[in-house]
C-alpha cells in the first residue's frame, strides 16, 4: 500500500475540477505529495495549462477525437490505465450524475473503497484519508476512513472553494490509450431549461414549501428575492406533489450555502435541512409554531406568510434604499 | 423479456430515527426499518414492465445483516414472483463493495436475466454506489438517474436526468438500470395480494452457498463515527404588535448580521 502516492482530481465539469484542486492542494501539501489533474476530451491541451495555475503540479492529458462527449466506459478505461501507471494515493472525482457512477465503477475495478459526496476531507497522522458525508437522511454526519488504496472519493459541487489562480509552473504529460468501446448509446439529448445562475451560486435564496397555497403565489417569493437580488427555490413537495418546479433544495436535490436563506412555509423535514445546513443565516416564516424549521433557523416569524413576506419585502426595500 | 431482478434494501426508516441529545449518537438499535423508497420505485417499474410483457418474471434480491422478512414479503405482495436473500450477521459492517459483490454473485447463481433494476440510492446511507459496482462486477451496460424505461425486443431505452439535460440512452440487454423517484408512483398492495404473497417462495442463501469468502467482502472503508450534526442557530423568534413591526425588526437583524445591505 505504501507505494501509492499523489493526489488526483478529475471531473468533466470545469468548475468542480477547480474546486477540487483547491482542496487537493491542501491534502497534497500535507502528504508532501504531488497534485495531479486529469483532463480527458477532444482538443483539451489548452485547458491543461490553466489547471496548473489553480494548483496542479502535473496535468495528465488524454486528448482524443473520439472523446468529445462523456463516455462512461472510455473514461473508466482511461482512469484505470492511468492509476495502474501512477498508483495515486487519493482520487477525487466530481460527484456529478456521470461522475459518481464513474467513481463507483473505477473503485470496483480496483477493488477499493469509495466514499461518495464528501463535504469535508482531511488526512490523519497515518496518511489515511477521512471523508465526511451526510447520511441517514440528514440525521447524521459520518466520518469515514479508508482501509484500501487508492482512496476514491466523490465531491459535490460547491463543497470546496475555487482557489485563486496564481503564476506557477507544472508539468503537462500526454497519454494515449486504446479507447474502450461504449456499452450504451446516447440517442437524444435535450438541454434542460434552467436559469443561467445555478442555485448553488446564489447568495440569497427565498424558498417556498407546502405552506404556499397556489402556484401564482410564488410571485410573492419572487418579489422578495428581487429586492435581495437573489433566487427562488423550493422544498421537495412543490416538485413531487404540486409539480410547480423541477428542482428542489435538500439532501437529494441541490445543496446550497447562501448568505441568507429565507424558508417560507417550509416545514423543515431533516432531508430539506441537510441541503441548507451551510447557509450563513436562516430565516423561517411559518404559521405553525411547532414547525421543525424553527429549530434550525436563526430568526423565526410565526405568522401568515401572505402578510409577513410582503411586509419583509417592503421593510428591506426601505432599508436598502 | 424473460426475467427482471430488482435489488431491495431493508433500510432504516430515517424519518423515525431518534438521537441521543447528550452524545448526538443515533439510536439505530431497534430503529424501525422499511423498504428503501427508491428500491420500491425500481420494483414498481419492474412490475409495470411485467404487466406489459406477459411471461416476464420478477425476482427480488436482498442482502441484509438481519432478518428482512417484512421487506421480502412486501416485495412479493407488490407483485414480485420470488424473493432471494442473503441474511448474515457478519454483514453488519459490510460496505458498498461487499454488498454489490454478494448481489452480483446472487444474480450469477440465478443465471439468466434481462434487466437488473436498482434504486439510485438507499434511504439510509444514500451512497448510490451499489448499482454501479454491481454493473461493473457483472460486466453489464449501465444507466443511472433513470426516470423512464422502455423495453423493446432485446433493447432497453432509458431517459436519464442529468444536471443540465435529459439524455435518452439505449443498450442491449442484459443491462443494469438505477432509477430515481420521479419514475413512477408505487402502488399499495391489495389485501388479496398480501394474502397471495404468503404462498410465494423466499429463497435464503448463505455466503457459502454462493462460495463467497469473508476476505472477499471485507470492508474497504470504516465508519469512524456518525453523529447528529450540530446546528448552532440563534433560534430567535421575532414578535411584534403588527406585521410591519415584525418585518422591520427582522430586516434590521439581517442588516446587523451583515448579510443584507452595503
Amino acid at each position: 500500500m505504501s507505494e501509492h502516492k499523489g493526489v488526483w482530481v478529475f471531473s468533466e465539469s470545469n468548475d468542480l475540477t477547480l474546486e477540487m484542486l483547491g482542496k487537493g492542494r491542501e491534502l497534497a501539501d500535507k502528504l508532501q505529495a504531488e497534485l495531479a489533474a486529469i483532463v480527458i476530451g477532444n482538443n483539451v491541451q489548452n485547458k491543461a495549462n490553466g489547471l496548473i495555475k489553480y494548483g496542479a503540479d502535473k496535468v495528465l492529458v488524454v486528448d482524443n477525437v473520439g472523446l468529445e462527449r462523456f463516455q462512461a466506459e472510455a473514461y473508466l478505461g482511461i482512469l484505470q490505465n492511468l492509476t495502474a501507471m501512477y498508483h495515486p494515493e487519493i482520487v477525487m472525482i466530481g460527484s456529478t450524475r456521470n461522475g459518481k457512477p464513474l467513481a463507483a465503477r473505477l473503485a470496483t475495478r480496483l477493488e477499493t473503497g469509495c466514499v461518495p459526496d464528501c463535504t469535508r476531507l482531511s488526512v490523519d497522522e497515518n496518511r489515511r484519508l477521512i471523508g465526511e458525508r451526510i447520511t441517514y437522511g440528514g440525521n447524521a454526519i459520518a466520518k469515514i476512513a479508508f482501509k484500501s488504496k487508492p482512496q476514491i472519493v466523490t465531491v459535490p459541487s460547491r463543497a470546496f472553494e475555487k482557489p485563486e489562480s496564481k503564476d506557477r509552473s507544472g508539468q503537462v504529460v500526454k497519454h494515449d490509450f486504446k479507447i474502450e468501446p461504449p456499452r450504451t448509446e446516447v440517442v437524444d439529448r435535450k438541454p434542460l431549461e434552467t436559469s443561467n445562475v445555478r442555485i448553488e451560486d446564489a447568495q440569497y435564496i427565498v424558498s417556498g414549501g407546502r405552506g404556499i397555497e397556489k402556484k401564482d403565489d410564488i410571485a410573492l417569493l419572487e418579489d422578495l428575492a428581487k429586492v435581495l437580488n437573489g433566487q427562488v427555490g423550493c422544498s421537495r413537495p412543490l416538485v413531487e406533489d404540486r409539480k410547480w418546479f423541477t428542482d428542489w433544495i435538500g439532501l437529494s436535490g441541490h445543496k446550497v450555502k447562501p448568505k441568507l436563506y429565507v424558508a417560507v412555509g417550509v416545514s423543515g423535514v431533516i432531508q430539506h435541512v441537510a441541503g441548507i445546513r451551510d447557509s450563513k443565516v436562516i430565516v423561517a416564516i411559518n404559521k405553525d409554531p411547532e414547525a421543525p424549521i424553527f429549530e434550525v433557523a436563526d430568526y423565526g416569524v410565526v405568522g401568515n406568510l401572505y402578510e409577513v413576506v410582503p411586509a419583509l419585502k417592503d421593510a428591506l426595500k426601505k432599508m436598502l434604499q | 423479456m424473460k426475467r427482471i431482478l430488482v435489488c431491495l434494501k431493508q433500510a432504516v426508516d430515517v424519518s423515525q430515527l431518534k438521537i441521543d441529545p447528550t452524545t448526538r449518537q443515533l439510536i439505530t438499535a431497534g430503529a424501525p426499518k422499511k423498504m428503501s423508497d427508491f428500491d420500491k420505485n425500481a420494483l414498481e417499474e419492474a412490475i409495470r414492465i411485467k404487466e406489459k410483457t406477459l411471461g416476464t418474471e420478477v425476482f427480488t434480491l436482498t442482502v441484509s445483516p438481519e432478518e428482512a422478512k417484512p421487506v421480502l414479503r412486501e416485495g412479493l405482495a407488490l407483485g414480485a414472483d420470488k424473493a432471494y436473500c442473503v441474511v448474515d450477521a457478519a454483514l453488519q459492517g459490510a460496505d458498498t463493495f461487499g454488498t454489490a459483490y454478494i448481489l452480483a454473485e446472487m444474480a450469477k447463481k440465478i443465471g439468466e436475466f434481462d434487466l437488473i433494476l436498482c434504486g439510485d440510492s438507499s434511504l439510509d446511507s444514500f451512497s448510490g454506489l451499489v448499482g454501479s459496482r454491481m454493473a461493473e462486477l457483472l460486466n453489464l451496460p449501465q444507466m443511472t438517474s433513470v426516470r423512464k424505461i422502455t423495453v423493446e425486443g432485446d433493447t432497453v431505452t432509458a431517459e436519464r436526468s442529468l444536471e443540465d439535460a435529459v439524455e435518452t440512452v439505449k443498450a442491449k440487454m442484459p443491462a443494469l438500470l438505477s432509477v430515481t423517484r420521479e419514475i413512477n408512483q408505487p402502488r399499495i398492495p391489495s389485501l388479496m395480494n398480501i394474502m397471495k404473497a404468503s404462498k410465494k417462495e423466499i429463497v435464503s442463501w448463505s455466503l457459502s452457498d454462493l462460495s463467497i469468502s469473508s476476505e472477499k467482502i471485507n470492508p474497504r472503508i470504516e465508519v469512524l463515527e456518525a453523529l447528529a450534526p450540530k446546528m448552532d442557530r440563534k433560534r430567535v423568534k421575532i414578535t411584534g404588535e403588527t406585521v410591519q413591526e415584525i418585518a422591520e425588526k427582522l430586516a434590521k437583524a439581517l442588516v446587523q448580521e451583515g448579510v443584507v445591505g452595503r
